[in-house]
């Protein structure tokens, strides 16, 4: 005790010569935009971003040629509907999507990693949880952006559709019906898409492998599926052919609109799934849609990464 | 002209972490169709050339090889690692041509060996189906490796590119186009692949001395041209 005194005595009397001298800092008390108001900013970002506005110019080369290759068969459809007075568009509105997959593919694949691949490399993902947002507003954001753009790239052409449908004076109650099925599938394919995108994309910060990843995984499943379904079909196997169609996302797409959106199915011999079947397509559709939010939500549990 | 240090880091990037899971996960998928296919249906000249054809060699190839051709070059020079292998004394010409061996031997190796054990579980290659599709793949192997690593030097969005030749400009031009088809890796191949089978169930649209003056054009002027850009590389900062 007798030897700690003095250096008691010594603190105490620096202690009476610190002075914390006030400069002038000031705290912020202005208005606090909160939670939501981040999460719409990051919403708002990363669909911007997802068309390249924002960023470098030549990160707006890719998206907006592939809208622009998504919308320009659409318009020579509506020209030549509007010149030949055609009854009748030459493609279905629920069809469209399905023949332009690969640019829907390459889309999800060059957007979905720059979307969340780049915030894992640069680690800046702890920063976005430095702020007042959590997993799931950060996870709802990204999902909803991707979904968002994938519905803009996707349904743009079938507005063109449309309103050329509607100038060549075609049948207005028909075509009202079929541009609104035409939404109601690229609605669920635009959020089936970005779910699988977005979770392979999240695994890895090399943006080049997540393209590739999910490119693998959209056009590998497609080209299985439809070969095993060509020759399930020349087999005259045909009561096999929707089933194989569960295994790859976008003939998902194709049997929930062919069971229930009125489309005319694109598998070998035109043979869709019935309503029986269309059930456990809507079925999976909705738990892949399910199960890709509750990985995202897994993966990004852990901030440090 | 062969370096084995750099051969072997490149292997080490090729075939560590997760990219090797994808390579492998390919070929893998082939073969359970290919076992899937042959319960189904039993042995099928027809069906196997269908699956060998459309499966393996239209999508899975050239997948393959996007991912070798560009892994091979690309990461590195995204990542700016690349200084450090351009600062040694190594002739650049010499750093593209030992990257191209590695990516045509991952290539070859996760392309035409399934395709090889595909062909024979589907028709035990009746008619010469299983090698002349596996000639196919070891041709086009060499040159979609030496285009997509030509593609990661110029480009830092090789991938994409690589995709949209592979799938847009083989896939749908191809199938639309018949002129695109004369400038097609796949089809080039297939005229090898036509000459070995012999038989009329494997066929192009390219004459056998075309296709084999293009491939080699192809591949040696990518290669030469892959050192020229790595001579001159500037490295660019993150967009």
């Amino acid at each position: 005790m007798a030897v700690e005194q003095p250096q008691a005595q010594a603190m105490a009397r620096a202690g009476e010569q610190t002075r914390i001298h006030d400069i002038g800092y000031r705290s912020y008390d202005g208005p606090r935009l909160g939670r939501a108001y981040a999460r719409r900013s990051l919403y708002s970002q990363s669909l911007r971003g997802a068309y390249g506005l924002g960023r470098s110019a030549k990160s707006k080369v890719l998206p907006m040629l592939l809208f622009v290759v998504m919308c320009v068969p659409a318009l020579i459809m509506v020209a030549v509907a509007v010149t030949t007075k055609a009854n009748d568009l030459p493609v279905d509105y629920t069809r469209y999507a399905v023949i332009m997959q690969a640019m829907i593919s390459l889309y999800v694949a060059s957007q979905a990693p720059q979307s969340v691949s780049r915030d894992l490399r640069f680690k800046t993902v702890p920063l976005y949880f430095s702020r007042p947002i959590e997993t799931a507003d950060y996870v709802r954001a990204k999902y909803a952006a991707l979904a968002s753009a994938l519905f803009i790239l996707t349904a743009a052409p079938l507005l063109v559709l449309y309103v050329g449908a509607l100038l060549a004076k075609l049948d207005f109650t028909d075509q009202t019906k079929g541009f609104a099925q035409g939404l109601v599938s690229v609605a669920l394919l635009s959020l089936l898409f970005a779910g699988i995108g977005l979770v392979i994309a999240a695994v890895t910060p090399r943006r080049g492998f997540g393209i590739a990843a999910v490119i693998a995984v959209l056009t590998i499943s497609y080209g299985a599926v439809s070969t095993l379904q060509a020759i399930a079909d020349a087999q005259t196997n045909t009561e096999a052919v929707p089933w194989i169609g569960l295994f790859s996302p976008i003939t998902l797409i194709d049997g929930v609109q062919t069971a229930f959106l009125g489309a005319s199915s694109s598998f070998p011999g035109a043979v869709g799934p019935g309503t029986g079947e269309g059930v456990v397509y809507a079925l999976v559709v909705l738990g892949l849609i399910a199960a890709s939010y509750g990985l995202l939500m897994r993966r990004y549990r852990k901030v440090g990464l | 002209m062969y370096d084995p240090t750099v051969a072997r880091l490149t292997y080490r990037a090729l075939l560590g972490r997760r990219r090797a899971l994808i390579l492998g996960a390919l070929p893998l998928l082939l073969i359970v169709i290919s076992v899937a296919v042959r319960g189904f249906s039993g042995a099928d000249d027809q069906v196997a050339a269908d699956v060998l054809g459309g499966f393996a060699l239209a999508t899975m190839v050239p997948i393959i090889g996007v991912i070798a051709g560009t892994g091979a070059i690309g990461p590195e020079i995204d990542d700016g690692s690349v200084v450090y292998l351009l600062s040694k004394p190594v002739k650049r010409p010499t750093i593209i041509f030992t990257k191209l061996i590695v990516a045509i031997a991952v290539t070859m190796v996760f392309s035409a060996v399934p395709t090889l054990v595909a062909g024979l579980i589907l028709n035990g290659n009746g008619q010469q189906i299983a090698v002349a599709y596996t000639v196919a793949a070891l041709v086009a192997s060499i040159a979609y490796a030496a285009v997509f690593l030509l593609l990661g030097t110029v480009t830092r969005h090789a991938v994409v590119f690589g995709l949209v030749y592979a799938l847009v400009w083989e896939a749908l031009f191809g199938s639309l186009v018949s002129g695109a088809r004369t400038l097609s890796v796949q089809q080039w191949a297939l005229a090898v692949a036509q000459k070995v089978a012999g038989g009329d169930l494997v066929t192009s649209d390219v004459g056998l001395p075309t296709a084999v003056i293009l491939l080699a054009a192809v591949t040696a002027g990518a290669t030469w041209y892959a050192g020229q850009k790595l001579r001159t590389l500037k490295l660019a900062g993150e967009e």
